[in-house]
């Protein structure tokens, strides 16, 4: 799915990682983990292409990211589902439209029944209409994650996606999500909440990524 | 493109935006001015055409002599006309009709008796037309007092400037293509650059360029095509109200959009959205190409 090879990135004030070497296969389950600004939504960026390495080499889909054409990146953001920290959604369409876009702006069909029924998991069954600025918190990262896996993705990312909920509401997504790694898709999760890593690994074989001091680490070993 | 990408298409866009209004105003603003300067382009040609035509076969002989000479001369003028193959018709204008030509200049009560007026003799040519020279030389043999005139003098700056008008206003019509081209370009890059939290969200979401930037440039192209109809319909109106100059002055008759030339007019609206599809176009992929 997700390969880094030695890959480094730099905004101009330094390197915010370095020589970071990762593999994220098919059907696997990420979680990672790291204090603020140490470079997780950074990761994840590079993970779906928004951002190309300082150095190294990000490959997705088996693509090497800095070959790929425009219209090879867009079909390829078409197998990934992700969940951005701040939601991002076009505030002029309605909760249902925004959770369908990931199809209906890509040619591909959308089954209404479908998307009522996600939007039920979700607890967004009666918000369908609303439009996403009179949504709470909570509300828009259920949104958001209702239109990450709407498409069936092959790779889910999501950043925080569980930072405005309730506990409850947290579990409800993160078992969604564990339901779609089961039927393979590829998890990678960003955040701080130790509960729902433990959560999630009483549940699934989740590996859990810690970035941190410039290094990406795992189970206590560097990468 | 299917309806529903169409009606998806329509819908990623906002409604609202300054920039989208520009195009709207601006596209009625150039339309308004495109419909005077297309007036204004045919208008000169069927000037053109018509003066030359109406010119080119129509001659004058002038003759200056004493009064006890005129009456000869006169039928020594027509004599000659009559034998000069080119010439189709031969006919000395009465005195009526000479006042008439001079009352602009003399006023309607000019004792034309009274003054040494030179006789008219108008000619109708035929296509061939006669030989110029040759009409010349016999003239001045058989009559000193007539002169041949062919209009030449005054048909040849008549016709350069009617055609000059016409280049001007084709000038005018492609500075107006040019300078809506300019505005549609700017308005298309501020409604891109004003709607960057759409587009990017779009890209991540998968949304190919082309999509993106039919999105776009269908709601451009829309307004582009609205307002050129309004300002087209507007102008046309006021065209159709203008008072025909060819009835106060004749050789302005024809001036303005006459008969089918109308249709014209009709060409503007599409032309107009072509014009804003192909600038927004090529102006939302060079704004795609800095998204990643």
């Amino acid at each position: 799915m997700i390969v880094f090879e030695d890959v480094s990135h730099d905004y101009g004030g330094g390197p915010l990682f370095r020589d970071v070497s990762i593999t994220l296969g098919a059907g696997s389950f990420h979680f990672l983990t790291g204090p603020s600004g140490a470079g997780k939504s950074t990761l994840l960026k590079l993970c779906y292409g928004e951002l190309i390495p300082s150095a190294g080499r990000v490959s997705v889909m088996g693509q090497d990211r800095r070959q790929m054409t425009r219209d090879e990146m867009a079909a390829t953001r078409q197998r990934i589902g992700i969940v951005h920290q701040d939601c991002r959604f076009l505030d002029h369409l309605s909760v249902a439209q925004n959770v369908g876009l990931p199809l209906t702006a890509t040619g591909r069909p959308l089954p209404q029944g479908d998307l009522t029924d996600l939007l039920g998991w979700v607890g967004l069954g009666d918000r369908a209409d609303a439009l996403p600025p009179t949504l709470s918190g909570g509300e828009r990262q259920r949104a958001a994650l209702a239109r990450a896996v709407i498409g069936a993705p092959t790779l889910l990312l999501a950043d925080e996606p569980t930072g405005n909920l309730d506990w409850d509401m947290s579990q409800r997504l993160l078992l969604l999500m564990m339901e779609l790694n089961r039927m393979g898709t590829a998890v990678l999760i960003a955040t701080h909440d130790m509960n729902l890593i433990r959560f999630a690994k009483s549940h699934v074989q989740a590996r859990v990524l810690r970035i941190s001091g410039r290094k990406l680490t795992a189970a206590g070993a560097e990468l | 493109m299917s309806r529903d990408a169409r009606a998806i298409s329509d819908l990623v866009v906002p409604r609202s935006g300054q920039s989208v209004w520009l195009v709207t105003l601006s596209a009625a603003a150039m339309a308004f001015l495109a419909v005077f300067a297309l007036a204004l382009a045919v208008s000169a040609a069927q000037l053109a055409r018509g003066w030359s035509a109406q010119l080119a076969q129509t001659a004058t002989v002038r003759i200056s002599a004493p009064p006890d000479e005129m009456e000869r001369q006169t039928a020594l003028v027509l004599e000659v006309l009559r034998t000069t193959p080119g010439i189709a018709e031969a006919r000395v204008m009465d005195s009526a009709e000479q006042a008439a030509l001079l009352e602009a200049w003399l006023g309607p009560d000019l004792p034309l008796d009274a003054l040494p007026i030179p006789r008219l003799i108008e000619l109708l040519e035929t296509d061939a037309g006669p030989d110029r020279q040759g009409l010349r030389l016999r003239l001045s043999a058989e009559a000193p007092g007539a002169v041949y005139d062919d209009h030449t003098r005054w048909r040849r700056p008549l016709v350069q400037a009617a055609a000059r008008l016409q280049a001007l206003a084709i000038v005018a019509l492609g500075l107006i293509g040019v300078v809506m081209t300019v505005i549609i370009t700017l308005a298309a890059s501020a409604s891109l650059a004003s709607n960057g939290q759409v587009i990017a969200v779009l890209r991540l979401l998968g949304a190919r360029d082309r999509f993106i930037a039919r999105a776009f440039v269908r709601r451009i192209s829309r307004r582009a095509l609205l307002g050129s109809a309004l300002g087209t319909l507007v102008a046309g109106a006021l065209l159709w109200v203008l008072p025909d100059l060819g009835s106060t002055v004749q050789p302005l008759a024809g001036f303005g959009l006459q008969g089918p030339s109308w249709a014209l007019l009709l060409v503007i609206p599409p032309l107009t959205m072509a014009l804003a599809w192909t600038a927004s176009l090529a102006t939302a992929f060079h704004v795609l190409r800095g998204v990643t």
